[in-house]
């Protein structure tokens, strides 16, 4: 069979369409996070360091305590935790967006190691048990719908959890008055400021909401998708997620597509034994359909007009 | 009705130190129920910081307000705001991709369910105020899709919203034409009659003098004047704001046009979007005299400029320069044929922020054998002599030429630009908006200079968005509308006639 011939095929089946969502769905977490954030007009680029936290302190907490729920929520704390330090460095005290980002990241793979080492020793961390991943659940009734059931309804919790926060998130931005501030808060903090809404709070919210929605990814990153922790096992989803998120320009649907043709791409490398292209190739996938994508598809894409922009009271 | 003995405002020795400045000192300023009182000075003379303060944007290091004869304790636009205090600001506090609805609703919304925006009920609130105050305007439009006459107009329906009995107006007329201001006035008057409370903050002094009731004058941080309008003048206001007499009227000999300098033909270009801004631009520049282009702006001012200037290129139609054909040279090439550009916008184009006094006034001109080597190596002392040189001409206001021109206020920024571009002692000077947001000392200064510039044999093409400025500098006026020149006409045209011509109407066929 020809390379194409094996992809077309692969197209067809139920199995690379359920492993297109799981993956889609781990960089939907923080591309609605980062939709929040930069909606609010906060740049954030940090979601890849707030993930990795999370996946490492998911783990941690699962073989201390051996309860999958108690180490989510502590994944979803340690994500919420580096949101904090992002929020104050770029909130209150105004540094570069951008350099806060990059300064986080880097912070997090050097904790994250630091503590590998510290606390399991040079040996690895240790694989949390079966019984204590986050779990998949197939949905009665509706799981065994031909081909549908199996890709939408045949998923891990975290997919569920993910698609109510995708409606939740698209409809608290656009059809309440606290998305309303968010946005205006974005857009113009000076006019919401003299409106009477205040724009640190509704900044801090943000992104430390995106510091949150981070680490639950990096808790079905590790304890769901995977079982243990590995250095750097982020893998650069974190940047991805923030492609998605500009792709989608900054709507959580339209962040969510991106994450599926991203997803696409991962999924079809995950399937590569059955098709005659080198991996490494396909490992790179991804990767070449986000510079793809950023260069030419999206097209200009206009984000909040104060994004990345500190906000000073009294300022014009 | 409440103690109409009490003042609706009584601020009483407010203080405010920034760094360096003394922004208030010991200000006194009162402003009785429904009475427009304005509040003037120069740039940077303290009339926002005390509005700020007013507002709860800015905290006083001392002093205290009375709000209706009572004292109010201010810490942010939210206490204002309850106090009855409301702000048009002049930066409009608008965000385009909003609705003009949710625009006004900002930080008051009306909310169905857990946290749902209702829609029903702004749209409802908006059209009972915009009905009551006679404010026509369309809730569900997109607030950056309006033009700026009808974002103002959100902006004061905004603050009624809120319940405002006390409304600050900052220079509410920068941006709107003739014909917008005038309608601005009868809704101000409207909305006194109502028994509202107007402050009006402005610099323009015909506009102060017709819509105020009473006037305080600041200078400095101090207030110099408290005046009565009907008893009082523009010179009376003039000179308390500057601190000495000021000329209002140019004073100009009549001009002696000479050999046509540049005539332009058919001119046609796009804006940055694209679009067409000047759909075929004719007319013919002479030596000594002055063209005043009058229009509102955006109908093809700032391209035309840009095309003269080699800095937009021209997609139809001729420039001709003396006997040569400079339509498709860059500015490099046009300056160095003797064309002097002063740019609207002064501090994206007209200098390096970053670059010192010196440095600024030798752009453009850096690789005359004046001042380089060979082109290449600086003639660092002949540069310093000649920085020297325009600041003492041309009253540069700074401590030495080493200050970075970010540093200066933006009179002198704009004097820097004015003294290098007429140093180079041009052919043609191009003038666009010289003197946007510069304080009435300066404008009295720059206006002798480019007269003084057509004295001298330059051909001057001035834009200004000021018909005053262009009625009292300009020989000849030619109105521009939608990218066409529709007339040219003789300097003592009287206002109503070229507002009318600005805004598309009583054209008689273009000359």
């Amino acid at each position: 069979m020809t390379a194409l011939g094996d992809v077309l095929h692969l197209l067809f089946t139920a199995n690379l369409w359920q492993a297109t969502l799981a993956a889609a769905v781990l960089l939907l977490l923080p591309a609605l996070g980062g939709v929040i954030s930069e909606r609010s007009g906060v740049v954030n680029i940090a979601m890849e360091g707030m993930m990795l936290t999370g996946a490492f302190f998911g783990v941690a907490a699962d073989l201390a305590w051996h309860n999958v729920w108690l180490a989510t929520g502590v994944a979803i704390l340690a994500g919420g935790l580096m949101a904090v330090i992002h929020a104050v460095v770029s909130i209150q005290f105004r540094a570069d967006q951008i350099v806060s980002g990059i300064a986080i990241n880097i912070f997090a793979a050097g904790l994250t190691v630091f503590l590998v080492t510290r606390v399991y020793g040079l040996q690895d961390v240790g694989h949390v048990g079966q019984s204590e991943l986050l779990p998949n659940i197939d949905v009665p009734g509706l799981d065994q719908l031909p081909f549908i059931g199996q890709v939408v309804f045949q998923q891990n919790v975290i997919v569920y959890v993910a698609l109510v926060l995708l409606v939740l998130t698209h409809v608290v931005l656009f059809r309440t008055r606290l998305g309303l501030r968010i946005r205006a808060v974005g857009e113009h903090p000076q006019a919401a400021d003299t409106a009477g809404i205040n724009v640190f709070l509704i900044r801090y919210g943000a992104v430390i909401t995106s510091g949150l929605l981070s680490g639950l990814a990096g808790a079905f990153l590790a304890i769901g998708i995977s079982n243990t922790f590995v250095p750097n096992m982020t893998d650069g989803r974190g940047y991805i997620a923030l492609a998605a998120m500009i792709f989608g320009k900054w709507t959580p649907f339209g962040a969510f597509i991106a994450c599926l043709i991203f997803g696409l791409g991962e999924a079809i490398y995950a399937n590569n034994s059955t098709i005659h292209i080198s991996q490494y190739f396909l490992s790179m996938l991804p990767y070449v359909i986000t510079l793809v994508v950023l260069a030419g598809l999206v097209g200009r894409s206009t984000p909040p007009a104060s994004d990345g922009l500190p906000y000073v009271p009294g300022s014009e | 009705m409440s103690d109409s003995a009490a003042l609706a405002v009584d601020m009483r020795g407010i203080t405010r130190q920034f760094p360096g400045v003394l922004a208030n000192d010991h200000v006194d300023f009162s402003v009785q129920h429904g009475e427009i009182h304005a509040l003037v000075g120069e740039n940077g003379a303290g009339k926002s910081t005390l509005m700020n303060i007013l507002y709860g944007l800015i905290h006083p290091d001392s002093g205290e307000i009375l709000i209706n004869g009572k004292p109010a304790h201010i810490s942010g636009p939210r206490d204002a705001i309850t106090l009855g205090i409301g702000m048009v600001h002049q930066h409009f506090m608008l965000i385009p991709v909003f609705s003009v609805g949710e625009n006004i609703m900002l930080g008051r919304e009306p909310v169905t369910g857990p946290d749902f925006y209702d829609h029903a009920r702004a749209r409802t609130a908006i059209n009972e105020l915009t009905k009551r105050y006679g404010l026509a305007l369309d809730p569900d439009s997109r607030m950056g899709d309006l033009p700026v006459g009808l974002q103002q107009r959100a902006e004061i329906v905004k603050v009624l919203y809120r319940g405002a009995n006390i409304l600050i107006l900052d220079e509410p007329t920068g941006v709107l034409t003739p014909q917008e201001t005038k309608e601005l006035f009868v809704v101000l008057r409207d909305l006194v009659k109502s028994g509202k409370t107007i402050i009006f903050i402005s610099h323009k002094l015909k506009e102060v003098l017709d819509i105020s009731d009473r006037i305080t004058v600041m200078r400095r941080g101090r207030v110099v004047g408290h005046l009565t309008t009907k008893d009082t003048n523009e010179e009376e206001i003039a000179t308390l704001m500057v601190g000495r007499e000021v000329l209002l009227r140019v004073d100009k000999k009549p001009a002696t046009p000479g050999a046509v300098m540049m005539t332009v033909d058919n001119l046609t270009a796009s804006s940055d979007q694209g679009v067409p801004a000047l759909k075929g631009v004719s007319f013919e520049l002479r030596a000594g005299e002055i063209l005043g282009i009058a229009g509102v702006e955006g109908n093809g001012q700032s391209e035309l400029m840009e095309v003269l200037a080699g800095t937009r290129r021209a997609t139809g139609g001729k420039v001709v320069l003396g006997k040569r054909d400079i339509t498709t040279m860059d500015a490099r090439t046009e300056r160095d044929a003797g064309v002097a550009f002063i740019p609207e916008d002064r501090r994206g184009t007209g200098l390096v922020l970053a670059f010192s006094i010196a440095e600024n006034s030798i752009l453009g001109r850096e690789r005359t054998s004046t001042f380089s080597w060979n082109e290449f190596v600086l003639r660092l002392v002949a540069i310093r002599d000649w920085a020297r040189r325009l600041v003492k001409e041309f009253d540069i206001r700074t401590p030495s030429i080493d200050v970075a021109a970010r540093n200066l206020s933006g009179g002198n920024q704009q004097k820097v630009i004015v003294a290098r571009e007429m140093g180079s002692q041009p052919k043609v000077l191009l003038a666009a908006q010289p003197t946007r947001g510069v304080d009435i000392g300066a404008i009295e200064f720059i206006h002798r200079q480019i007269v003084k510039e057509r004295d001298a044999g330059a051909a001057v093409l001035l834009v200004s968005a000021e018909l005053d400025e262009v009625r009292s500098l300009s020989d000849r006026i030619a109105v521009m509308y939608e990218g066409k020149i529709v007339s040219i006409e003789p300097p003592e045209t009287p206002e109503e006639r070229l507002g009318l011509l600005m805004t598309g109407g009583g054209s008689k066929s273009a000359a």
